[in-house]
């Protein structure tokens, strides 16, 4: 079946006096219909980005350099301004960080569903309400018409991100891109987002990315992972395989830092030292200063190579699979 | 401030006097402004007459425009008003007041706000409260409105209209030098100076004063221009100088009468001189800040 | 909300009941009370009498009362010059100040918010610049100058404009109102722009520097990944957040748009309450001076209670006393 979403070599760059600052280089991997991928890496590694790129949503001086973003094979970053705000909402969503910030504190919920509706349908007074009300309701927010008339300050923060979820999902897009929506909340509210996010996801077919920069989050809810690093990904696979068997010593060393109940009185591993600066990458492996394999040859930049069944990895000494 | 910009290194003034004149308008600015500050000041000296000496003046060389020579041979450069006085003579002493009662009410409103600043921040509390309180509700009324209601109830005189300026200009300078007092008083330096066992006062003059010093410096260069400003509206308006002391303000109010008969040289000779005192006097004040960078 | 009000009115009341007593002491402590109620052709028989009829031999905070009571019933003395009571002549001469006052806020408005709006979104732009170099000179030009050169080049000179009076009016409920004729409006333009310059200015700098912050807020971002059409993010999404601090800033300065009338009425010759004002000094008419200042503190006060009253109503998050972002 032909994939939902192929990005296909994406480059972006900051462009500043001294140059371009390259922010993300040779992105790919695809996506099918209803596939949920978890998008993992420290801030700073690019993973935000890549979805700001693919929505072409970056904020000057930013801005893709190369690369296809193909949604149905239709290549994104050729479409118009107009075309493209039509597609943003409609086919390719997007669900932010934090909730105190992403509904505009201004304007009533119902305001704000209604503008996101009227965006890309054509319906009267009365439609618009039934939709919006259905919406809440279809997220889990107890008494949707009295909502519409709420002002965000008015909804705690788990609200606000399920509000925030009822705006992305109205016209059943094909793609949702999640950055982190789970990581200002309480715990508890986290696993709720979650399981809704996913139980709407599955029910609809709707293909997902969820950034975090927490892999335990990304491992209980994504059919595929990917690490980044210093703007590559440096490791994709499925997420049974990933975790239990890495390929690159940099998700070797994500897993081994993550906390679990079984290794309470185990010390966390840490990987020594911090990802260099984009403005100050080696031209070889990103990782290669911190890794325990690195040998002379990761100074040149190593492509992503197969690393077992579906999975490919940035690595000449990968831990398990083909190479090795 | 723009967090870009890396903090002014603690340089001496040398070098902050080069960064200043680094911007080729700020140098302007500055050559105006000392320019003006040295022309009304040595007045008595470049006047080509005495404005205030009624002997001097001829009332049938009134209204002669710009260049016309008087009865006795002598040029006026810049024509007569209409009690045949030398606009230029007039002007220069008219800068002279202006100046004056822009710096020393100036002075005086930074002596007292920073004063009351000062109280403020080190004493905390109550007392603080109660400042801030009267400075709120000072800065709720516009300066003009002020100024104006203090004029109409003390009259005319270079004393009260200094008077009324240091009314409505003392709480900016009390808000910011407490501002910055509170944030300095937090820093190491104070808890050092508080381990030694400094009095409070020697703390408060002999630390937070002087770390006060640029942002005083700044907000003072562009009161003083507004205070030259509104001193010119006021007198404009017959609210500020006696008549017998014409500032900048009243020598235009003067010309105004003529202006609609086309002798545009009375009111409009004086109004670019005090444009150009305020427009340098303001970018002054701009170019003081981007280089001693105080945290307003 | 009811609660909000009643809070901020109490607030407003105890600020007036502070600023009589400021003006009464101010008028009888500073200056002698006797030659503020007293023309200036009063003898001495004349003198004796208004300090017995005024109360002056009585204790200070006795007259203050007096004062005060007087001043409850809307009495404020009579004008020497015209014969009628003082506040009768200032509601006389009001609307024609109220009118250039909201002429010069419509234009601050109109024209400083789409400029403001312009500067923050492109703010490299030679147009950016330009229209800061403009609201740095605007803010720092003495008003009363910018009037001069207006009168100047547009009446003396070129003869387009005229520069005295209001033109022609038209009554509306007891309204004289200039701006419903070609003649007034006329007459409305060159002291309206030239008291709006302050505010245009202001509304510039503030439109520019709130479209900056929203500009790169999440929830803009979450509109435009939302597919909301770039003129609904604009007009209603941005405008809305960046009002909210303009209108503060306008409501507050609105008094010293009143204040600064006097100067512009005097240059244009505009009959409000300013240029009674002024009159009124040149011929020492105590009572109408006083009555003046009572009044302007009077609706000073009124306008602050009203915009915060306003700003409540455009920030939700007021209203509602909710909790700060």
């Amino acid at each position: 079946m032909a994939p939902v979403l192929d990005l296909k070599a994406l480059n972006t760059g900051f462009f500043t006096a001294a140059g371009e600052i390259p922010a993300l280089r040779d992105v790919s991997f695809s996506l099918g219909r209803g596939e949920i991928l978890g998008l993992v890496g420290e801030s700073g590694s690019g993973k935000s980005l890549t979805g700001f790129s693919i929505t072409r949503l970056i904020a000057a001086p930013g801005r893709v350099t190369g690369g296809e973003v193909l949604l149905h094979g239709q290549d994104l970053l050729r479409l118009g301004p107009e075309a493209m705000r039509r597609v943003r909402g409609a086919k390719v969503a997007m669900i932010f960080q934090d909730p105190m910030m992403t509904l505009n504190p201004v304007l009533r919920i119902g305001t704000q569903i209604r503008d996101a509706l009227l965006a890309h349908e054509r319906l009267g007074r009365a439609e618009v309400r039934a939709r919006a009300i259905a919406a809440l309701d279809q997220v889990g927010i107890p008494s949707p018409e009295a909502r519409l008339k709420a002002y965000p300050h008015q909804l705690s923060g788990g609200m606000r991100q399920r509000v925030a979820i009822a705006i992305a999902l109205l016209h059943a897009p094909d793609l949702v891109i999640a950055d982190e929506p789970t990581t200002a909340l309480d715990v508890t509210i986290q696993g709720q987002i979650l399981a809704l996010v996913q139980r709407l996801c599955r029910e609809r077919g709707t293909a997902l990315i969820w950034i975090s920069h927490d892999l335990s989050v990304v491992a209980g809810l994504a059919d595929r992972i990917a690490v980044m690093y210093a703007g590559r990904i440096v490791e994709i696979g499925a997420v049974d395989d990933l975790l239990d068997d890495p390929a690159h010593p940099y998700t070797q060393g994500l897993i081994a830092s993550v906390p679990t109940p079984g290794r309470r009185q185990a010390r966390l591993a840490q990987i020594p030292g911090r990802m260099p600066a984009l403005t100050d990458l080696p031209p070889g492996c990103a990782f290669a200063p911190r890794c325990p394999r690195a040998q002379a040859a990761c100074e040149a930049m190593p492509a992503m190579t197969p690393a077992g069944e579906g999975r490919m990895a940035r690595c000449l000494y990968p831990l398990t699979g083909g190479a090795a | 401030m723009s967090g870009a910009r890396p903090m002014a290194p603690a340089g001496s003034a040398r070098d902050l006097a080069a960064r200043f004149l680094a911007d080729p308008g700020a140098a302007l600015a500055l050559a105006v402004f000392l320019g003006f500050c040295l022309l009304g000041f040595g007045a008595p000296l470049f006047a080509p007459q005495n404005p205030y000496d009624l002997t001097q003046v001829d009332i049938l060389d009134s209204l002669m425009p710009p260049g016309s020579e008087s009865f006795t041979g002598m040029t006026y450069w810049l024509g007569t008003d209409g009690q045949g006085r030398d606009m230029l003579s007039a002007m220069l002493y008219g800068i002279r007041i202006s100046l004056i009662v822009g710096l020393l009410s100036g002075l005086l409103a930074l002596a007292f706000g920073t004063l009351v600043g000062l109280t403020a921040a080190y004493r905390r509390g109550w007392v603080d409260t109660l400042l801030m309180r009267i400075v709120d509700l000072q800065l709720s009324f516009p300066t003009i409105l002020v100024a104006l209601i203090l004029l109409v109830i003390l009259g005319r005189g270079v004393d009260k209209i200094i008077f009324a300026l240091v009314v409505v200009q003392w709480a900016y300078f009390a808000r910011t030098v407490r501002g910055v007092a509170l944030v300095e008083s937090a820093r190491e330096y104070v808890d050092a100076a508080r381990g030694l066992r400094l009095g409070g006062l020697r703390i408060l003059f002999g630390h937070i004063l002087p770390n006060c010093l640029p942002t005083m410096l700044v907000v003072g260069t562009m009161q003083m221009a507004m205070a030259i400003s509104l001193e010119a509206t006021l007198s404009f308006l017959g609210l500020g100088l006696p008549p017998t002391r014409p500032s900048l303000g009243l020598l235009i109010a003067n010309g105004f009468d003529y202006l609609q008969s086309g002798r545009y040289w009375i009111s409009v000779l004086p109004g670019l001189v005090l444009l150009a005192i305020i427009i340098s006097a303001n970018v002054l004040g701009d170019r003081l800040r981007d280089v001693l960078n105080p945290k307003l | 909300m009811a609660e909000f009000i009643i809070r901020r009115a109490l607030q407003a009341l105890l600020v007036l009941l502070v600023m009589t007593l400021l003006v009464f002491f101010g008028v009888n402590v500073i200056g002698n009370p006797v030659y503020i109620f007293a023309s200036s052709e009063c003898d001495q028989a004349c003198l004796t009498a208004i300090i017995e009829d005024l109360g002056l031999d009585r204790p200070i905070w006795q007259q203050y009362l007096t004062f005060l009571g007087n001043l409850l019933q809307g009495d404020l003395g009579k004008s020497f010059t015209h014969g009628i009571p003082a506040l009768a002549l200032i509601f006389e001469r009001l609307p024609a100040t109220l009118e250039l006052a909201f002429a010069a806020l419509v234009l601050a408005l109109g024209a400083g918010l789409p400029l403001g709006i312009y500067a923050g979104l492109r703010p490299e732009g030679w147009g950016a610049k330009l229209i800061m170099a403009f609201s740095m000179v605007a803010f720092s030009l003495p008003v009363f100058w910018i009037g001069l050169i207006m009168i100047l080049v547009f009446s003396v000179q070129l003869g387009w404009m005229p520069s005295v009076g209001r033109g022609e009016t038209v009554d509306l409920g007891g309204l004289e109102l200039s701006f419903l004729t070609l003649d007034g409006l006329h007459h409305l333009v060159m002291p309206a722009l030239t008291l709006s310059l302050i505010m245009m200015a202001m509304v510039i700098r503030l439109a520019r520097a709130g479209m900056r912050e929203v500009l790169f807020s999440d929830y803009i971002k979450f509109a435009r990944a939302s597919g909301i059409r770039e003129s609904r993010i604009l007009g209603v999404h941005l405008l809305k957040n960046i009002l909210i601090p303009i209108v503060t800033v306008l409501g507050m300065e609105f008094g010293g748009v009143i204040a600064f009338a006097v100067v512009v009425e005097s240059i244009f010759s505009w009959p409000g309450v300013g240029k009674m004002l002024i009159d009124a000094i040149a011929v020492l008419d105590r009572p109408l001076i006083v009555a003046y200042l009572i009044f302007v503190v009077f609706m000073f006060v009124i306008l602050n209670l009203l915009v915060d009253i306003l700003y409540s109503v455009l920030d939700p998050r007021i209203r509602f006393g909710g909790q700060e972002r």
